[in-house]
């Protein structure tokens, strides 16, 4: 037995842009190519297509996992790293290269595949247990555990179309947390449930890092990468960019970050408002640090904006700060095409690390609400901090503090 | 969490395949109990949230029945292979429906099961052999009506009940082979889900549901072999009602048209498996 369980050798995938990628063509937009039956049936002879060039979601991937390792496998949006995970897991094939994996894999794409509203939670739990490649015995050997886990002993045998969303979530989460297999395959299917339940969650996955088991771990949020990974592959663009230890690839990830992000600008929130820019500069810092961001709405119609604040949310949704941006001397009036421009100096920045996105609030005219994710931006812990990601809360306070001892001997 | 125990490492190997991958007996066979947990979904999913129930079961047959005894039975006079009519129809619509359900229901379970197929890797085969399985439910009510009408019209079967099952087989696999085809199709091609209710209507026309396949000119019933229906629908009334013996040459046809059709479905089936994941 050797000691590699998955050896991935030059590895590509290859997609037809507008070909194989769209979502599916009728046969009237083929009758055009009809060349052969063969060729619709197959969709074949398409290659050459000037229309459809190809594209190379990976390209020449090689690595190996050895036994019992945690990789953490991350990259920017788009560089690879679910059609990587597609193709380990078997759904979708590569165009080219060689992978060798050794034991069973289970992987967890997604939590609550094949789950049905109209089937109790019970039979969710064994058609879900089916789906993920688990063997009947293994189900009913966990099932009580399962259900504890989830939370839901009660209602399990409701239909989870009665259950709340939170429930269901646990539910699907406590099935997939159950998987035995040797090598586990991860995206980022951590997020689910109120904060006590996220902990349980990154609690569970922390003890299936340390069992022994390979894991390949897929995830944005690079304080969970840091906390259960050892090492690390970053892709970019279809490639392997970095493959070593996770302090090395989690570094060389935020230094592809601070490049100019892909969110494009700019972006229409109304009629009578667009964002011309928006975005905090580094992209990417460390706790304690100060930022500026910058913001420009302009106006093709002209408008007055009565109330204006920047709204920062955490990876998991929740709002961490509000930036009021009104002027004490009253509302913003614009005229048509006028651009305003903010240059928000933050003070030093006491979040925990993770990725934020920000947002605004808009009353103007008749624009109004929040607008959400419009760009992000990254807090990184320094090497300092030991504390496990997800225990610290949300704010970094900062402190100074004196301890004594008070011997017993001298009362 | 207990450890997974390493009991025997079992190597996958991942390669682009050219042309199709072989069909995996095997892997089939460790997945049976996925097929099981589908088969059980689709089943207990049918009559859900229906205020009737698995009475739509019996409404269906006895409804048709009704229509095809009134319209061509008593207005269009149809003969009958000397049963009455009512009964003749019956008997044939049990086989029809078990086909027409199952071959909707595959031809539309990978589309269907999209979400499925693009998180989970699983043999695909399973998605249409779980929905036509899953139609043998409405087939047994339907059975049980079929049984209460010999009773009605006093209708004693012969030893040659004993071959139905061999006619349901037929029945099912034909459904399989023609959806094998369509559900692959319907991932590339939508128009599938359109074509589906004009393709069962035809059929049903082209198969001796409402006639019987003796009305059929002695020198072209080899040809209406070739929709494989015929042969079971025929086969089936030959079972339950004990009419005259089917025209064996025309069960020949039929059963190497499903055959062929069966082996070219899995052929195409395989071919099109690694490209659904990307295309549905």
């Amino acid at each position: 037995m050797s000691d590699v369980a998955i050896r991935v050798d030059g590895v590509g995938k290859q997609y037809r842009l507008g070909g194989a990628r769209e979502r599916y063509s009728t046969l009237g937009d083929q009758i055009r190519k009809w060349t052969s039956l063969r060729a619709i049936l197959t969709r074949r002879r398409r290659t050459r297509d000037e229309n459809h060039p190809p594209f190379w979601a990976l390209k020449d991937v090689s690595f190996a996992v050895k036994r019992g390792e945690v990789l953490g496998i991350i990259g920017r949006n788009g560089a690879g790293k679910s059609t990587l995970l597609k193709i380990l897991s078997r759904i979708t094939e590569p165009t080219e290269g060689a992978i060798d994996i050794h034991g069973r894999v289970g992987s967890l794409l997604e939590v609550g595949t094949g789950f049905h509203p109209e089937l109790t939670g019970r039979e969710n739990v064994y058609l879900n247990g089916a789906i993920l490649g688990m063997r009947r015995s293994e189900i009913v050997r966990q099932f009580d555990e399962i259900v504890a886990f989830a939370e839901v002993e009660k209602f399990i045998d409701t239909p989870v179309k009665h259950y709340s969303s939170g429930m269901y979530t646990r539910l699907a989460f406590a099935v997939a947390a159950h998987i035995e297999t040797e090598i586990l395959i991860v995206d980022e299917v951590l997020a689910v449930g109120d904060v006590q339940f996220q902990k349980k969650c990154l609690g569970k996955m922390g003890d299936v890092a340390k069992g022994g088991r390979t894991v390949l771990f897929v995830s944005h949020n690079m304080g969970i990468i840091q906390t259960l990974c050892q090492s690390g592959i970053v892709l970019s663009r279809g490639s392997v960019g970095y493959q070593g230890n996770i302090a090395g690839a989690v570094a060389r990830y935020h230094a592809e970050m601070i490049r100019p992000s892909e969110v494009t600008f700019p972006r229409r929130l109304s009629p009578e408002l667009s964002v011309a820019e928006f975005t905090m500069f580094p992209q990417s810092f460390q706790l304690g640090s100060p930022a500026n961001l910058t913001l420009a709405v302009t106006s093709p119609t002209g408008v007055v904006i009565d109330h204006l604040s920047v709204l920062i949310y955490d990876a998991v949704g929740t709002r961490v700060s509000l930036v009021d941006l009104r002027a004490d001397s009253g509302p913003y009036v614009l005229n048509a095409g006028d651009t305003l421009r903010f240059n928000v100096r933050l003070d030093p920045i006491q979040l925990v690390e993770g990725t934020y996105s920000i947002g605004l609030f808009l009353r103007a005219g008749f624009t109004g609400g929040d607008f959400l994710s419009l760009n992000e931006f990254e807090i990184t812990a320094p090497q300092s901090i030991t504390t496990q990601y997800g225990a610290r809360g949300y704010v970094a306070l900062t402190c100074d503090f004196d301890a004594e001892t008070v011997s017993a001997l001298n009362a | 969490m207990s450890l997974a125990e390493v009991v025997r490492p079992e190597v996958t190997r991942i390669r682009a395949s050219g042309g199709w991958r072989a069909l995996n007996l095997a892997e089939l066979w460790r997945y049976r109990e996925l097929l099981y947990f589908l088969t059980l979904r689709d089943i207990k999913l049918r009559y859900k949230q229906t205020a009737l129930g698995v009475a739509w079961a019996v409404i269906q047959p006895l409804a048709t029945m009704a229509v095809f005894a009134v319209f061509f039975g008593k207005l269009g006079n149809l003969p009958s292979d000397g049963q009455p009519y009512a009964l003749f129809v019956l008997v044939g619509l049990l086989p029809w429906q078990l086909f027409s359900y199952a071959l909707t229901q595959s031809s539309n379970s990978l589309v269907a099961e999209q979400r499925l197929i693009t998180k989970v890797y699983f043999p695909r085969l399973i998605v249409p052999v779980a929905s036509v399985l899953a139609g043998l439910v409405d087939f047994v009510v339907a059975l049980v009506l079929v049984m209460v009408g010999l009773a009605v019209f006093q209708v004693v079967p012969s030893f040659a009940i004993l071959a139905l099952p061999l006619f349901v087989l037929l029945a099912i696999l034909t459904a399989l082979a023609i959806g094998l085809w369509l559900s692959a199709l319907n991932v590339q091609y939508r128009d599938i889900r359109y074509t589906l209710p004009f393709l069962t209507q035809f059929l049903l026309f082209l198969s001796p549901v409402a006639y019987p396949a003796s009305m059929i000119p002695e020198q072209y019933r080899i040809f209406y072999g070739l929709n494989p229906m015929s042969g079971v629908i025929e086969g089936t009334r030959w079972a339950i009602l004990s009419t005259a013996e089917p025209d064996w040459g025309l069960m020949a046809v039929s059963t190497v048209v499903v055959t062929v059709l069966l082996a070219g479905g899995l052929y195409y089936f395989k071919r099109m498996e690694k490209t659904f994941a990307d295309v549905v």
